[in-house]
């Protein structure tokens, strides 16, 4: 069964180091939902331990998948539009037009700053199609971004 | 004027009425002296009101004596047995004194101007603000009057512009000179020059396809409009004393709500008040209705318990107000084709009409409800980029331009919105390859790259050959009807459709037949839905990004959704269980033809000449 993939398209990986973000932010959401449902554990049952455990592997599972989710996220600056590809489960494909970017954010969470990265944002004017690319190194994506804004300047189109 | 043409394209090629050249000189100008009595007015008189019924009884005592009971009850009656009506009397007008004075000092300080590029608005009293509009960035203009203002010629004018609460808002102006201004400012905003004769009227249409295409319909329109003499409250007869003011409001009132010398006041489509009251009947509120009324009945009859009948039926009354309201609120229904875009009135006592310039459509929904299909009416709604603050027609979001109406009648409301697709313009383009020599014209639908860049290789044959011509218009029009039809009740392949494959129909278990996307010149369409049918169109200058999704259900069966992304509206243009290899088709032409369509998109200055 061939997968559904974008013809003769040369991604750019972002930065293996955006794994750590990432698996940061599973680890301390599945340990809050996990502890949350601690105190249950006062009802004496055993389905209130299952619970417990059902989180602990959600979570685990999600994290031990964020590698291969990293290594999933791409990007690729065409002639007239950005592609963005996310997903291994959910592949979702984005081509934005150059000329529709309405502006272009970069921010930098705590632990992505640390390890020197960047989030890049685009925003158009349908909200449907925000777009991230995340984990990008902190220079470069800068200079991504002045690229795309050269760019968007140069094809600007009305709404 | 006795030339038709001067006529239908208004402000094109003489100056601004008197009045409307004082607004737009870019000078600083205050709006109609009645503003701060129709914004604060009913205030004032909920005040007075409950004044005189205090006083009521005192009052009835002056004339008949003894009439007063003189209980405790009666607050006017005490003050004035303690003697300080003198006191209360001063406040009242001090009180009035404020108000007015407020309003009349946020009447002074609200300014604005008409300049060549934008529309400036400057109020407040303490908080400044101080708001300027690109004029090429206009979303749309509406002319509200609400009764109140219509008693007094006023009228609001509403310029609104992309984005969470960004539009500039004229209230209130003097009726007329509403729609003079409203013409200007889209004269000034489409670009056009003022020393120039006709402007095209849609971009890219060649002028000479327009007089070709458009003659039947425009002509008697355009000569009845001219021979008008004196416009409905032009401002001459502004001061001819009571008499004639009185008259003059009541022609107004009594006025078509398209004013007959901006557009040919033909209203493309007549929706009489029996199929609007019929379709409001038929809407899925009644099924609601239905439910709750037959849920009372059973409840009562089976548990003796009036319990739900208490609980529902307030609703159930309230539910005439529902429908009375969406009625008059659809009644007097226009829509029509002008120099600067489609115009929509309606409403029975308050009414609006908004002109939306060329391409501030981004997407278009002809749908049909369950109950419609015995019928054959379609609604048509529409996703834009602005949010006006008021609501349109039917009470609903303002974003219905059709409530109700039949094939044929959504037929003539994509002509007007979509000209590029099923109107003048296509008939240009169709012209314009005929002319070429290229594949004919009836292939025109299948040449996307070269409609979507109809003027770039227009001017390289020579002169236009007229049969030539009437053949592409007569080709068109059958095209617009194929597609039409094709798009609302075909299903299969039916219409140049592409469509789901067979193992979509688990799930897509009605509609798998007729759930399918095609492109057009100038625009991508999208077929669902067996049940509830509906059409989706979307510009391609319009389109902002592609997206291709695909989940792992969908994996399995090799198949896949593709969205095309628009601004925020009621219009989600997605199309999804395709075929693996047709979405990713669809993605990659859509993002390819939407980028081609952006960059020939002259929208943004419609009457512009193209270079």
């Amino acid at each position: 069964m061939d997968r559904l993939d974008i013809p003769d398209a040369e991604w750019n990986r972002v930065s293996p180091k955006y794994v750590w973000p990432e698996l940061i932010g599973y680890l301390v959401t599945g340990l809050i939902v996990a502890g949350a449902t601690v105190p249950l554990w006062l009802i004496g049952q055993w389905w209130t331990y299952a619970i417990t455990a059902v989180v602990v592997v959600v979570t685990v599972v999600v994290a031990a998948l964020t590698p291969r989710r990293v290594r999933a996220i791409g990007y690729q600056l065409r002639e007239d539009d950005l592609l963005l590809r996310k997903g291994i489960l959910y592949l979702r494909v984005v081509a934005v037009p150059y000329g529709r970017m309405q502006l272009i954010d970069i921010n930098r969470g705590p632990v992505v700053r640390a390890l020197g990265l960047s989030d890049l944002k685009f925003v158009t004017a349908a909200a449907a199609s925000a777009v991230t690319i995340p984990g990008v190194p902190a220079d470069e994506a800068e200079r991504l971004r002045d690229r795309l804004v050269e760019l968007a300047e140069s094809r600007r189109a009305g709404l | 004027m006795s030339d038709p043409r001067t006529g239908a394209d208004g402000g094109g090629g003489r100056p601004a009425p008197p009045d409307v050249a004082a607004l737009t000189d870019g000078e600083w100008h205050r709006l109609h002296p009645a503003t701060p009595l129709l914004k604060g007015g009913i205030a004032l008189a909920a005040v007075l009101v409950i004044l005189f019924n205090n006083a009521r009884e005192y009052v009835v005592e002056l004339f008949v004596p003894g009439g007063r009971r003189g209980d405790e009850g009666d607050p006017f009656g005490y003050v004035v047995d303690k003697g300080w009506l003198g006191l209360l009397l001063l406040a009242v007008v001090v009180v009035i004194a404020l108000f007015v004075g407020g309003f009349w000092l946020s009447w002074r300080m609200h300014t604005f101007r008409v300049g060549e590029d934008v529309v400036e608005v400057r109020s407040g009293i303490v908080f400044r603000t101080n708001r300027r509009a690109r004029l090429d960035r206009i979303q749309g203009i509406n002319i509200q009057r609400p009764l109140l203002a219509r008693v007094f010629g006023a009228a609001k004018l509403e310029v609104t512009q992309a984005g969470q609460d960004a539009n500039v808002t004229l209230a209130y102006l003097r009726s007329a000179s509403a729609d003079d201004l409203r013409r200007e400012i889209l004269r000034r905003a489409g670009g056009a020059q003022q020393t120039h004769a006709p402007a095209p009227s849609a971009p890219g249409a060649p002028v000479d396809a327009r007089g070709a295409g458009t003659g039947d319909a425009t002509d008697p329109a355009a000569v009845a409009g001219t021979s008008t003499p004196g416009r409905p409250g032009a401002p001459a007869p502004h001061r001819q004393g009571f008499g004639g003011l009185v008259e003059q409001r009541a022609h107004e009132f009594l006025a078509p709500e398209l004013d007959p010398d901006e557009a040919p006041p033909l209203s493309v489509v007549a929706l009489s008040p029996g199929r609007l009251i019929g379709s409001t009947v038929l809407s899925g509120y009644t099924l609601f209705l239905l439910a709750a009324v037959v849920a009372i009945v059973i409840s009562v009859v089976t548990t003796g318990e009036w319990f739900l009948l208490f609980v529902l039926l307030p609703a159930v009354l309230g539910s005439g107000g529902f429908y009375v309201n969406r009625i008059t609120k659809s009644l007097r229904y226009t829509i029509a084709g002008t120099r600067d875009g489609v115009r929509i009135g309606y409403g029975l006592f308050s009414t609006s009409n908004e002109t939306l310039p060329p391409g501030r459509i981004h997407s278009i929904k002809v749908s049909q409800p369950l109950l419609w299909r015995p019928f054959g009416w379609w609604d048509v709604k529409i996703n834009r980029a602005s949010r006006s603050s008021t609501k349109g027609a039917a009470g609903q979001e303002n974003t219905t331009i059709l409530p109700v109406g039949d094939e044929d009648a959504v037929r003539r409301v994509l002509e007007l919105v979509l000209p590029e697709l099923v109107g003048v313009a296509a008939v240009g383009v169709a012209a314009e390859e005929a002319r070429a020599g290229s594949p004919a014209p009836a292939d025109a639908p299948e040449a996307v790259a070269s409609a979507t860049v109809p003027v770039a290789d227009a001017s390289s044959t020579g002169e236009a050959a007229p049969p030539a011509v009437r053949d592409a218009v007569e080709a068109t029009t059958e095209h617009t009807l194929s597609l039409v039809e094709g798009g609302l009740r075909s299903s299969g392949t039916d219409g140049g459709f592409t469509v789901s494959p067979r193992r979509a129909a688990v799930l897509r278990w009605f509609s798998w037949r007729r759930n399918g996307f095609r492109s057009a010149p100038g625009a991508l369409l999208l077929r669902k839905g067996a049940i509830w049918r509906q059409l989706v169109i979307v510009p391609l200058p319009r389109v902002q990004s592609v997206g291709l999704v695909q989940g792992p259900l969908r994996r399995r069966l090799r198949l896949a959704t593709v969205h095309l992304h628009t601004v925020q509206g009621p219009i989600v243009a997605e199309i999804g269980a395709l075929d693996q290899d047709d979405a990713l088709d669809f993605f990659t032409t859509a993002g390819r033809e939407a980028v081609a369509a952006a960059h020939a998109d002259r929208t943004h200055r419609w009457s512009e000449e193209t270079p």
